[in-house]
């Protein structure tokens, strides 16, 4: 027994020192050709051919080949996961895009689901590396964490039954029962700006809906893109009016890492003009809504 | 910290609706769970039967559960409640019953058969038998357990911030939203004002313990 189990333990050494060296050889390989940096550089967008500074968070994110992005998980459009467990959308799409300028392949990303209530503090204790997730950009969420973007505008509306034709914009809310998500933006500002409008706050935008076909609400407001989500799949939703306030939906990231900051900046800016952004716009929310024109990306 | 005083208006106003859905749903778990209990020991069987099929469907759901059935599913049988509070009250109020219920007859069968045995052989009805001998006696072993019953309905009542309710908790979440950088301080603000609903009662309980007492 004894010398089966010493057998065992050399074996195992034996496997990881392989494992390593293995490693090695793979993390010293672009070093070797001092040559190849003006090369990579040219092809851009190729898997891995990308060099980043020494120490940077893309080196160690592409060196590891893994990433782990934070994402909705209930966000039709942008982020949703569907019987097949994998989470698709615009979000994810992006995720994915930023991810393969690291050189990180589809398997190498890991999806985790961040809900409005947590994207910060998963962000703080590094639980994530990146929250693609409906994220509005705002000054208060800034103290905490940082924001690259905007990569899409947003902008808060109203969603009622097809046949209810009175309410056509915010103003027309006063004295009605309106559906949000307790503790949201949306919620925030509808209390502010419209003190009028009785709040009804549930859980989640789609516990809204059994309500308002029920008539217990008279409206559900949230960002628009939430809210065509839900009318494109049932005939009997209409989104009312134009959307009326401004949401920008960044790229969260650990505050104070500029220079990913600006890297990831960098490759939405490249996005932007070679059309990538509009494919994936177009392959995910934009089957049920119009292609925007992109936003222009804020450098603070 | 400044937040966290700013936030004293939202917080009371939570704190407010929390009290009232404690008390209203006190009130009525009370009520009802002595009647479910005295069916508990009813002599009529069909009664008993009843009782602990009402006791142990709710006692063994999960009270998000019960919200969810009023609140989603009663209206596609076109039960159509009023969203928020009564809601509340009513899942709230049924699902502490069972409780109530349980610790009822656990207090009524600590008195001694001999106790209600004796009433019945001076001819004491059921109910009288029942008010007059034996629910005095039970009171005295049914009062702490029913206490923590009502403290556990007190921190039960933050299930209702997802079912249109904007209790303490839901007030907690929207100071959160509103002051991103410091969530943890208005979280523990939170919890403060439910220590200020569950620590008296506590305190009651043992008050009460140690007034009923008696040396056997």
């Amino acid at each position: 027994m004894r010398t089966m189990r010493r057998r065992g333990a050399v074996a195992v050494l034996a496997a990881s020192v392989l494992a390593l060296t293995a490693c090695g050889g793979d993390a010293e390989e672009p070093t070797e050709e001092p040559g190849a940096g003006e090369e990579t550089t040219d092809a851009g967008g190729e898997e891995g051919a990308a060099e980043f500074a020494e120490g940077s968070t893309m080196a160690e994110l592409s060196e590891a080949g893994s990433i782990t992005i934070g994402t909705k998980f209930d966000q039709p459009l942008f982020g949703l996961v569907g019987p097949n467990g994998e989470p698709e959308g615009f979000d994810v799409e992006i995720g994915k895009i930023i991810a393969g300028e690291l050189g990180i392949e589809e398997d190498g990303i890991t999806w985790v689901e961040t809900i409005s209530q947590n994207r910060e503090s998963f962000i703080e204790t590094d639980q994530v590396d990146l929250v693609i997730a409906t994220y509005t950009i705002n000054d208060d969420r800034k103290e905490r964490i940082d924001f690259a973007g905007p990569y899409y505008e947003a902008g808060q509306s109203i969603l009622t039954l097809a046949d209810n034709e009175d309410i056509q914009g915010p103003d027309d809310l006063a004295g009605k029962k309106v559906c949000t998500v307790s503790g949201s933006t949306p919620e925030a500002n509808l209390l502010e700006n419209f003190p009028e409008a009785e709040v009804v706050p549930f859980q989640a935008y789609s516990d809204c809906l059994t309500p308002l076909r029920n008539g217990q609400v008279d409206a559900v407001s949230t960002d628009n893109v939430i809210l065509a989500g839900f009318a494109a799949e049932s005939d009997d939703l209409e989104v009312r009016g134009e959307p009326f306030t401004e949401e920008p939906y960044g790229i969260g990231l650990a505050k104070g890492d500029d220079e990913f900051r600006d890297w990831v900046n960098d490759v939405l800016e490249e996005i932007f003009e070679d059309g990538r952004w509009t494919d994936a716009w177009e392959s995910t929310a934009g089957t049920v809504l119009p292609t925007p024109e992109p936003p222009a990306v804020d450098r603070y | 910290m400044d937040a966290v005083f700013a936030a004293f208006p939202t917080y009371l106003s939570g704190f407010a609706v929390t009290l009232q859905l404690t008390a209203w749903s006190a009130a009525i778990a009370m009520a009802l769970g002595l009647v479910v209990a005295a069916l508990r020991v009813s002599p009529l069987r069909p009664f008993r039967f009843f009782a602990a099929a009402y006791v142990e469907v709710l006692r063994n759901m999960p009270l998000t559960l019960i919200f969810f059935f009023a609140v989603f599913v009663l209206p596609q049988f076109g039960v159509i409640p009023p969203l928020g509070f009564w809601t509340a009250v009513l899942c709230l109020s049924t699902y502490t019953s069972a409780f109530v219920a349980e610790a009822v007859r656990s207090g009524i069968n600590s008195v001694g058969v001999g106790q209600a045995e004796a009433a019945r052989a001076i001819g004491l009805t059921f109910g009288q038998t029942l008010g007059e001998v034996v629910l005095p006696q039970a009171v005295r072993t049914v009062v702490p357990p029913l206490i923590n019953v009502f403290i556990a309905l007190a921190k039960n009542t933050s299930v209702a911030a997802g079912f249109a309710v904007v209790e303490l908790t839901a007030a907690g979440r929207r100071l959160s939203q509103g002051n991103p950088s410091d969530t943890i301080l208005l979280l523990v603000g939170v919890v403060v004002f439910y220590l200020l609903i569950t620590i008296p009662m506590g305190v009651i309980a043992g008050a009460v313990e140690r007034k009923v007492a008696f040396s056997r």
